[in-house]
């Protein structure tokens, strides 16, 4: 095994998933599988070979410094579980 | 039967400019058979009546004036749910965004309907287009219409399967490792990658941005060419599209492949076998008989795309997928009282099993540790790949391939072995990982009369000769 199911517990936690205790013994078997696939890769030497993050260079990525119109305030919030006057709620994060 | 069935987007521009028909009867007629058939496939998961009359109507009100209606003048086409529409849900097929109402449209969108375009509707997918056979919806799977117990593949399986049943003439998919091109060889149809970049992003969910394009499904090579035309080109929207000319298409659609160098990649076929193997070498038979000259060809590195894709692929994921917090789009968990807990507990209870295993891979080879062995690891892997076929494309013109190691199988038969379902994928990652505009284009039928796809693969930005020979062989085979 590459993978303890207390590391998935904790990748878990680092990607805000809240695993059941069931899906944590089935991600356990299952990245295993995969990662044990993904070894391949050490089969190559790739000490002298670039990453390639993107298919072509950053090329042109800058456009002019117009002014327009942006999304309204009400479109930004329509889709939002709770709103509170035009803002995002969310539980209380900072106790007064 | 469709009233799409015997139409293209040449008749139908011929049919509404001879006053045959009107934009607006042929979307009621193409409105009212999708709607009656959909029950069959479950390929729509939305119709957007309201949006494709209005569309109709001001195609008709620009014929009525003497105005040329566009290129795309009334033609029925259905969107993928993974790419955003202004006011027609867009669900991504999954249970987070069931109500999600996009504020925008996504560029290919906007650029569909200015060129006279009528979106029928959304189409059914893999959740956040991850999966290779349309299982992981949250909205039920997508049965094939060529054979109802089997899947159209995945993750666009919805805008194969409209275009298969004809209930829609032409659709708009999306392909981060094949998404497009398995699901067309599925049904029997013609599904194209472009070049990265070469089709704005904008509006397009993300899943693996270096990865993701958008692209067309049609039944003819032509109508795939025509989707392309218009979606094509620059978007500032998008700081990764290209301003590479677009060239026109159309004109390479003129039979002339004699002389062409096609290279065919023994990795592909070292493992290929049945009818699948029996179809695709028929096609490179065919292919000598236009006069293509054939070249055996390798792309060494070809054994280690899928583990360099499912790191990449799941890397970027885990952090386009973070947004979906409980806080903007639409679904937020009751079952916490804390931020943290909400962030958690929505994310459990809203994203289906293959998203979380997505997720939690990208999140491991990305971990403090992990990075460099993984994560950087297969970005070096990537490189490799793409100057196999850099290399490959100093001696050939195209590559011929196949695109799926068997036909469409029966729904239920993959879904527990996740690491066979992505091993499926070997003959189109390499293309997605290159970033090389690819396509299929049917080329027969097994004994079971499942369609089997054949890939055809060219340089970046020459989407030109890739639809040249798959035109020609298309009008010589069918």
């Amino acid at each position: 095994m590459k993978l303890t199911e207390q590391e998935v517990r904790r990748v878990a936690e680092l990607a805000n998933l809240a695993l059941r205790d069931d899906e944590v013994v089935r991600m356990t078997r299952d990245l295993d599988g995969i990662l044990l696939h993904v070894d391949k890769l050490n089969e190559l030497d790739t000490s002298n070979v670039e990453p390639m993050a993107q298919v072509f260079s950053a090329g042109e990525t800058l456009r002019a410094d117009v002014e327009r119109t942006p999304l309204s305030n009400a479109d930004a919030v329509a889709n939002a579980p709770v709103t509170s006057g035009g803002y995002y709620k969310v539980p209380l994060v900072i106790e007064r | 039967m469709s009233v799409l069935a015997s139409l293209s987007i040449e008749s139908i521009r011929a049919g509404l400019l001879t006053k045959k028909f009107s934009a607006e009867e042929l979307t009621k007629q193409a409105l009212a058979f999708a709607e009656t058939e959909n029950p069959k496939t479950n390929a729509y998961l939305t119709f957007s009546p309201e949006r494709a009359l209005a569309a109709a109507k001001a195609v008709d009100a620009k014929i009525a004036k003497g105005e040329d209606p566009g290129p795309l003048a009334g033609v029925p086409v259905a969107v993928k749910d993974v790419i955003v529409t202004r006011g027609v849900r867009t669900t991504c097929g999954s249970k987070l965004l069931a109500n999600y109402i996009p504020p925008y449209d996504a560029t290919a969108v906007i650029r569909l309907e200015q060129a006279g375009a009528v979106i029928l509707g959304k189409t059914n997918c893999d959740e956040f287009a991850m999966g290779s056979s349309n299982e992981n919806s949250a909205f039920g799977a997508v049965r094939n219409p060529v054979a109802l117990d089997r899947v159209p593949g995945g993750s666009s399986g919805g805008s194969a399967a409209v275009v298969a049943q004809e209930t829609a003439l032409v659709s708009l998919g999306s392909d981060t490792g094949g998404s497009i091109r398995q699901p067309a060889s599925f049904c029997g149809i013609v599904g194209v990658t472009p070049t990265y970049g070469r089709v704005s992003r904008y509006g397009l969910t993300a899943f693996a941005s270096s990865l993701d394009h958008i692209g067309p499904f049609a039944k003819t090579v032509e109508d795939a060419a025509k989707l392309l035309q218009v979606t094509a080109g620059r978007d500032e929207m998008d700081a990764t599209s290209s301003s590479s000319p677009v060239p026109d298409y159309a004109s390479a659609l003129n039979g002339n492949v004699r002389g062409l160098k096609i290279g065919f990649p023994k990795e592909y076929f070292a493992g290929l076998s049945g009818d699948t193997a029996t179809r695709v070498y028929q096609a490179l038979d065919d292919l000598t008989k236009l006069g293509c000259e054939l070249h055996e060809i390798s792309l060494p590195h070809t054994a280690y795309a899928i583990a360099c894709y499912y790191v990449i692929a799941t890397a970027e994921a885990s952090a386009n997928l973070a947004r979906y917090d409980g806080v903007r789009y639409t679904t937020r968990s009751t079952n916490a009282n804390t931020l943290s807990d909400m962030y958690r507990h929505t994310r459990d209870e809203g994203f289906g099993e293959e998203c979380k295993r997505r997720i939690m891979l990208g999140t491991y080879v990305l971990s403090a540790g992990y990075y460099d062995a993984y994560y950087l690891k297969a970005q070096r892997v990537r490189r490799l790949i793409a100057q196999d076929f850099a290399t490959a494309f100093q001696e050939v013109d195209a590559i011929v391939a196949p695109v799926s190691p068997f036909p469409a199988f029966k729904i239920g038969e993959k879904v527990a072995d996740p690491v066979a379902m992505y091993l499926s994928d070997i003959y189109t990652i390499t293309g997605s990982l290159a970033g090389i505009p690819c396509m299929s284009v049917p080329c027969g039928k097994t004994s079971d009369g499942l369609p089997v796809g054949l890939q055809i693969l060219a340089k970046h930005f020459d989407e030109s000769s890739m639809f040249r020979l798959a035109h020609a062989y298309q009008q010589a085979t069918h």
